[in-house]
Order: structure tokens, then sequence, then C-alpha cells
């Protein structure tokens, strides 16, 4: 029995459409891209942080290491993390 | 007041052109003042679908950098009257154009003109950007395949961001989705993504289905929009487009399976 159910299975092709196998991986990607979207795209992040590291080092010897930049997005807001590790001593300019 | 119709995709060869000159040509046969613009700048090929190539003298660039007036680089179209064209340049780069240029073009046009259609290039750069920042509405086109629903997405969240509509705050965009090279068979073999399908991904109202077929060359090798092939579905589809864009109820063709001999001859449909 079980050969012969087997090989009906096999033969009705009860491998996935390749059309469904489309849909699915559409909609994950998408979702992805949809996600970010929106008004704040990350993409001016890696600029952002070099200005602000240029201002900050004008004042304050920091380290390249010692300095982030993060964009978290919440439900209603989204929040604009700046981390900044200062060393011991701060050495200001004067 | 004159509307601005964009011709959208993000990806090429799924059909904006032919799309183009159907869909203009489709206006204009019902008594609607129509231009279609080519923003293809470097490009130009709606000259060619069209079957006006030969008569190009000055093109948009040439509008925009003030060497001619909008009137002189109008050419009319052969097969409607309500019909002109405004061709790309095919020398110059995406770069001639400017957003300053366009929209001077565009409410000049706007005086004379019921709809102004606006045939975008391919990807998201200068051109395509140019092309439907002023657009009141747009036509999706979008083939059953997975690059390009991908990409008509992405022209959708542009669109939504950063149209004149997005920035300036007003009524949204209003888009529509076109489905072309559609393959009933393929959709039935599972084969293909359906309309329903894609319909569901990208969330936008559907206008219509042009389903693949063989006039769609044989428009463009002989220069005449597919919408004037006669006995040609392609053609009864565009019309079809049109008509449900001009607010008419239209019920949807195309999508089913074509029945066979055998088929029509015991009564199925």
């Amino acid at each position: 029995m079980s050969m012969i159910a087997g090989l009906i299975d096999y033969l009705r092709g009860n491998e996935k459409k390749t059309a469904v196998v489309a849909k699915e991986r559409l909609q994950i990607i998408l979702a992805h891209e949809r996600a970010g979207r929106g008004t704040a795209t990350p993409d001016y992040l890696p600029a952002l942080q070099e200005e602000l590291m240029a201002v900050i080092a004008k004042y304050i010897h920091v380290d390249r290491d010692s300095f982030k930049v993060q964009l978290e997005k919440h439900d209603q807001y989204d929040v604009l993390e700046l981390n900044i590790t200062l060393p011991d001593k701060v050495n200001s300019r004067r | 007041m004159a509307k601005v119709i964009v011709i959208t995709s993000g990806k090429g060869g799924v059909g904006k052109t032919t799309t183009s000159a159907s869909f203009s040509s489709g206006l204009a046969l019902r008594g609607n003042k129509t231009v279609v613009i080519d923003f293809d700048v470097g490009l130009r090929n709606l000259d060619l679908i069209m079957g006006c190539e030969r008569r190009v003298v000055y093109d948009i660039i040439n509008v925009i950098n003030g060497e001619v007036s909008l009137k002189q680089a109008l050419i009319k179209d052969k097969n409607c009257d309500n019909l002109f064209i405004l061709p790309a340049s095919q020398t110059r780069d995406k770069d001639a154009l400017n957003l300053e240029g366009v929209a001077r073009i565009l409410e000049e046009l706007k005086q004379s003109f019921d709809f102004i259609v606006c045939d975008s290039p391919a990807g998201i750069e200068s051109g395509a950007f140019m092309a439907m920042y002023f657009a009141d509405e747009a036509l999706v086109v979008t083939n059953p395949e997975v690059s390009s629903v991908r990409d008509s997405d992405r022209i959708l969240g542009i669109l939504a961001a950063k149209s004149k509509r997005a920035v300036e705050g007003l009524e949204p965009v209003k888009e529509h989705l076109l489905v072309t090279r559609y393959d009933p068979k393929r959709v039935n073999a599972g084969e293909m993504l359906s309309v329903t399908d894609i319909q569901e991904i990208l969330r936008i109202p559907l206008l219509g289905v042009i389903p693949e077929s063989e006039s769609v060359l044989k428009a463009s090798n002989s220069g005449t929009p597919a919408i004037h092939m006669d006995k040609s579905d392609v053609a009864d589809a565009y019309r079809d487009v049109v008509g449900r864009f001009m607010g008419e109820d239209l019920p949807m063709r195309f999508v089913a399976e074509k029945a066979g001999f055998l088929k029509r001859l015991l009564g199925g449909r």
C-alpha cells in the first residue's frame, strides 16, 4: 500500500509549487524591507556619527570605539541614542 | 484640472513604455487632450513605440534649457488627434533634467491638456524621481515575477515618502496596480504568481491585467501602440484599463485560462 501511495504522491507532485514559494519569499523579504523604511531611515547614521565625533573631538579626546550612535524603533516613536564613554580624566582644550 | 499620471515600475523591461503608449492613446481616443512625456533621457524609446521616431526634432531638454518652445517640441500622434508626444533627449544624460524645469513644463502643459502621462525610466535615480515627483496618480506596472514585485514595492515606498504630494503633506498619490505579461495557464499550473497573490503583497487596487501576448512585439515592430492592434487581447485589456481609470466598472478579463476548443464545444467557459 505504502509504496503505491508514495508513488502517487510523487507523481502528483506534492512538492510545493514554485509560485507558492515565490509568494512566501516575497512576503518575508518585503516585511523586512518595509520595516527598514519610514521617515527615519538609518542611511544617515554613519554621516551623523562622523559629524558628531568631529564636534566632540574639538573639546574632548574620545576614542573612536567609545562612541556609538544608535537608532531604535518603537511603535509610536524612535529613539536616537548617543553613547560616549569619556576617558577617566577628561582632557578639555583649556 | 489636468491630471499628472506616472507610469512606473522600478524594474526595467516590464512594460512601462508599452503601457505609456497604449494608455495615453486610450485616453486620447476617448476625447481627452493628452500628452505623453518620455523621461528616459539618454535612452529614449517612446518615440519608437509610438512610431514617430523620424519626426523628432527637439526634445524635453531643449525645452528645459529654453532653446525652443514647448509647442515646437511636441509631436502630434499619427493615430489620435488629441495626443501629443514630448520625447526625451537621446544625446544628453539624465542630469540634464531638473525639478524646476520639469515643474515649468508641467505647469504649461496643464493649461491645455487634460492628462499628462509621464513614462518613467527604470531604476530609482534622478530620471525616475523627476517622472514621479509631480504625479497625482501612479500606474505601477508589475510582472508576475519576484524581482518585479519587490521593485514595485520599493517604488510604492518612494511614492509615499518622496513625491511632491508626500513632501507637502497633500493627499497621497493615488496608486494603481497594472499586472502585465500575465499567463493564466502558468498561474493555474502553479508556476506563476497570481493577480491575487500580487495584490495581497503590494496592497494597492488593481487597475487591470494585460495578458502575455505576441501582439506586443508586433505592435512595437511596427511602431503602433498595442491598443490599436485589431482583434488582440492586449488591445482589449488596455481599453479596459483606460475605461476603469475613467471610472467605469468593468469586469476583469484575461485572468482566467482561455477555454480550449473541446471545452467550448462542451459548453464550458
